[in-house]
């Protein structure tokens, strides 16, 4: 059974198909890659997955929920999809006006109900697993790249969905930071986690991904193991 | 040397022209026209012209100075300020003889005599009788009058409410729906006010005794004289009672007026003394004492300025309070609601926004009185609150627009309903950004709150403008109201800078 499943997708935007019949399945487990170059969809695969895009045609699924073109999922349709997906965007989006706890324990305690000081202590306890617990009480604006990139993942992790959606992790970081997401991100896999994530980044694609979808003008044109097509994917990005 | 005599050269041109302006065969009477008859008003047959008694007796003037009569609109509360500006001759507009106006003004002989005269609704005409039986109850008069100082004795001495109205016809009609319970004002305004609205009635006690006088600049004392002797001259050959025969106010007081007048015209101080009791020759019982120094006043009316400046603040704390709430609402419904609904909520801002808030606050108090009769305060609080939750729901509309919408994709990623996200994560950033023209708006509403003056209630603004009429100058008491609004403005913009710094310099751009 697949962790996610993408029928014949197509998004269009402002007129302009941007991903053009596309199918994929992601295994339990698995880091599946979409590399390609900027403006061949797969932040548009993501944001369709996530729920923060219409697709005229096609089907997602995942764990049981599935999804067909039309409007974007509310209310009830919205909590279903976000108890099964996360997403961490390129540049964080972290809330500004809170803390990076606060970020992370909010939606547990809103959403899910939790209480609030356990999902205080959850939240401490993640960021301290992503390296990042001293800087709990820090505002986003206080945040490097990579650490307001960490707090991020934590948000994300802390609703503990299946499938976690990582657009462009890297893209914000050094070579060192690199390494040391690429060490997290192949921690939570081995954790059972599924991972798509859309990448330029070659050398992550080596350090942790197990597939890759190598994506030109919304279609798959090439997909294989990462170690042989991480090259390809990342001509011309870095 | 040169430039200062340049300087006076050109100022004294300037007054020699303005000089030959007022003297240019034309005699420019001020008044206010709302007053209405027997006073002025607008002819109904040529309503480009103006009848009434006053405008006979300017024109009994202008015949006697060889001038033509020219009649000048100004608003009731701003004859003495204009007059004393050189923005017409005289003022002749039931103006009363008070001890401030003739401190600040040139006043002519008193030329009518009145009575002032309770009047309340038939239904009690048994049981309030004088201003004893009225304790506790509002009682309605006209700003800056006889019967305004008389009615603040009287809430000291009985505990009676006086409840200051801007125009002598809202009295009565308030009145007769049970606003207020007794009206107390001369008795020409009183004869008119129960002609007017059947079920009152004038009770038959006379409260104080006072007389309209004509105004003019305090330099202006020889045309003042002038007029005196023209006005000597009308009491003595009937003119001035022919006119008052016409408009149907000649009574037994107004002969005894005009002998104490021509009596003291021809006692000692006849040679010009501008001492005013011995030139009129009159027993003014009923008005207050003598001039006081303008600080003692000052000071004496204190405590009144203070507790008006607490109106103020709580009007306007309460009022903003609403104007949040619905600004809150009407952009919440604009941002989020359908088109129907926001088309809905742009009409009504741009209503509001674009028509005075006077107008809305007359609407509220005076307008609807036949559906609902609002108390002023609440009609207060409504007017402001309203007004303003227009222009506070366009602060709050662009400051929800203004946040990044990249934070609004991480809530919903989260699963946070539109709702939660609102209240979690937009709102409290539109806060920050909305935080200072807030604070702006509150300062201006403190402001704005002196229009409620105009449906009777009596804040700051109001209270200062009573004590300036009293003491017959602005200074000190602008000066001490300037110093109150501050007071009260200030601490709002600290208070606002540091909610600023509290909130972070995190939210987004």
């Amino acid at each position: 059974m697949s962790a996610l499943t993408v029928r014949d997708l197509h998004v269009e935007r402002g007129g302009r198909a941007v991903v053009r019949g596309l199918s994929f399945a992601a295994r339990p487990g698995e880091l599946l890659a979409l590399m390609g170059a900027s403006g061949s969809g797969k932040t548009s695969v993501l944001r369709a997955v996530a729920g923060l895009e219409r697709f005229t045609a096609g089907a997602i699924e995942m764990s049981g929920f599935s999804r067909g073109p039309g409007a974007l999922p509310r209310g009830a349709a919205l909590r279903e999809l976000h108890a099964r997906v996360g997403m961490v965007f390129q540049f964080h989006n972290l809330f500004a006006h809170l803390s990076a706890a606060h970020n992370v324990w909010l939606a547990p305690v809103h959403v899910r109900g939790t209480g609030r000081e356990e999902a205080e202590r959850s939240a401490r306890r993640l960021l301290h697993e992503l390296g990042v617990g001293a800087r709990a009480d820090a505002r986003p604006h206080e945040l490097s790249g990579g650490e307001a990139q960490r707090v991020a993942i934590a948000r994300a992790l802390a609703m503990e969905p299946p499938l976690l959606l990582l657009d462009e992790p890297t893209a914000s970081l050094d070579r060192e930071r690199r390494a040391e997401l690429a060490r997290t991100v192949r921690g939570l896999v081995s954790g059972g986690r599924t991972i798509v994530a859309a990448t330029h980044d070659g050398d992550f694609v080596r350090a942790c991904a197990d597939r890759v979808l190598l994506l030109e003008e919304g279609r798959i044109v090439r997909e294989g193991p990462a170690g042989t097509l991480a090259e390809a994917g990342g001509q011309g990005s870095e | 040397m040169r430039r200062p005599l340049v300087l006076a050269a050109i100022v004294c041109g300037v007054l020699s022209a303005r000089a030959v302006a007022q003297d240019a065969g034309v005699l420019r009477f001020g008044g206010d026209a709302e007053g209405g008859a027997p006073f002025m008003e607008a002819d109904p047959r040529d309503p480009s012209r103006v009848v009434g008694f006053e405008v006979d007796v300017a024109a009994l003037l202008a015949a006697g100075l060889g001038r033509t009569p020219r009649f000048v609109q100004v608003g009731f509360v701003t004859l003495d300020p204009a007059v004393e500006r050189g923005d017409f001759d005289i003022g002749l507009s039931g103006l009363e003889d008070l001890p401030g106006r003739r401190a600040r003004l040139a006043v002519t002989v008193p030329y009518y005599e009145f009575r002032e005269v309770l009047t309340v609704r038939q239904s009690d005409a048994a049981r309030l009788t004088s201003l004893e039986t009225l304790r506790g109850r509002r009682v309605a008069t006209l700003g800056a009058t006889l019967a305004a100082d008389i009615l603040e004795r009287a809430r000291q001495d009985h505990g009676v409410v006086p409840v200051i109205y801007e125009d002598d016809v809202h009295p009565y009609t308030d009145l007769a729906i049970g606003r207020v319970d007794a009206v107390l004002l001369d008795a020409v305004l009183a004869e008119r006010g129960v002609s007017r609205n059947p079920g009152l009635l004038n009770q038959p006690s006379n409260l104080g005794v006072g007389h309209y006088v004509g105004t003019l600049a305090p330099a202006n004392t020889a045309l003042r004289d002038r007029i005196d002797d023209l006005l000597r001259a009308a009491m003595k050959d009937g003119r001035l009672e022919a006119i008052f025969r016409k408009w149907r106010m000649w009574n037994g007081d107004q002969p005894r007026l005009y002998a104490r007048v021509l009596a003291a015209e021809s006692g000692p101080d006849a040679s010009g003394s501008r001492d005013p009791d011995p030139r009129t020759g009159l027993d003014q019982t009923a008005a207050p004492g003598g001039r006081e120094p303008a600080l003692a006043a000052t000071m004496r009316y204190l405590p009144a300025l203070l507790r008006a400046a607490v109106i103020t603040l709580l009007l306007s704390c309460v009022s903003m309070a609403l104007a949040v709430a619905t600004g809150i609402a009407i952009a919440t419904g604009r941002v989020y609601g359908g088109r129907t609904l926001a088309a809905g909520l742009t009409a009504w801002v741009e209503l509001v926004r674009g028509t005075p808030l006077l107008l809305q606050l007359f609407v509220l108090y005076f307008g609807l009185e036949s559906f609902v009769q609002l108390p002023a305060v609440a009609a207060a609080v409504l007017g402001l609150g309203l007004n303003y939750g227009a222009y506070e729901s366009e602060i709050y509309r662009g400051a929800l627009q203004a946040v990044a919408p990249g934070q609004l994709e991480a809530a919903r990623t989260l699963g946070f309903s539109d709702w939660q996200a609102l209240r979690l994560v937009r709102g409290p950033q539109a806060l920050k950004l909305a935080l200072a023209p807030m604070t702006n708006d509150f300062v201006a509403l403190l402001k704005d709150s002196s229009l409620v003056s105009m449906i009777t209630v009596v804040e700051l603004t109001k209270q200062t403008s009573i004590l300036a009429a009293n003491i017959g100058s602005w200074f000190l008491p602008g000066l001490l109201c300037a110093a109150m609004y501050l007071a009260m403005s200030l601490p709002l913009a600290r208070l606002a800078r540091r909610l600023e710094r509290r909130l972070g310099p995190g939210a987004p751009a």
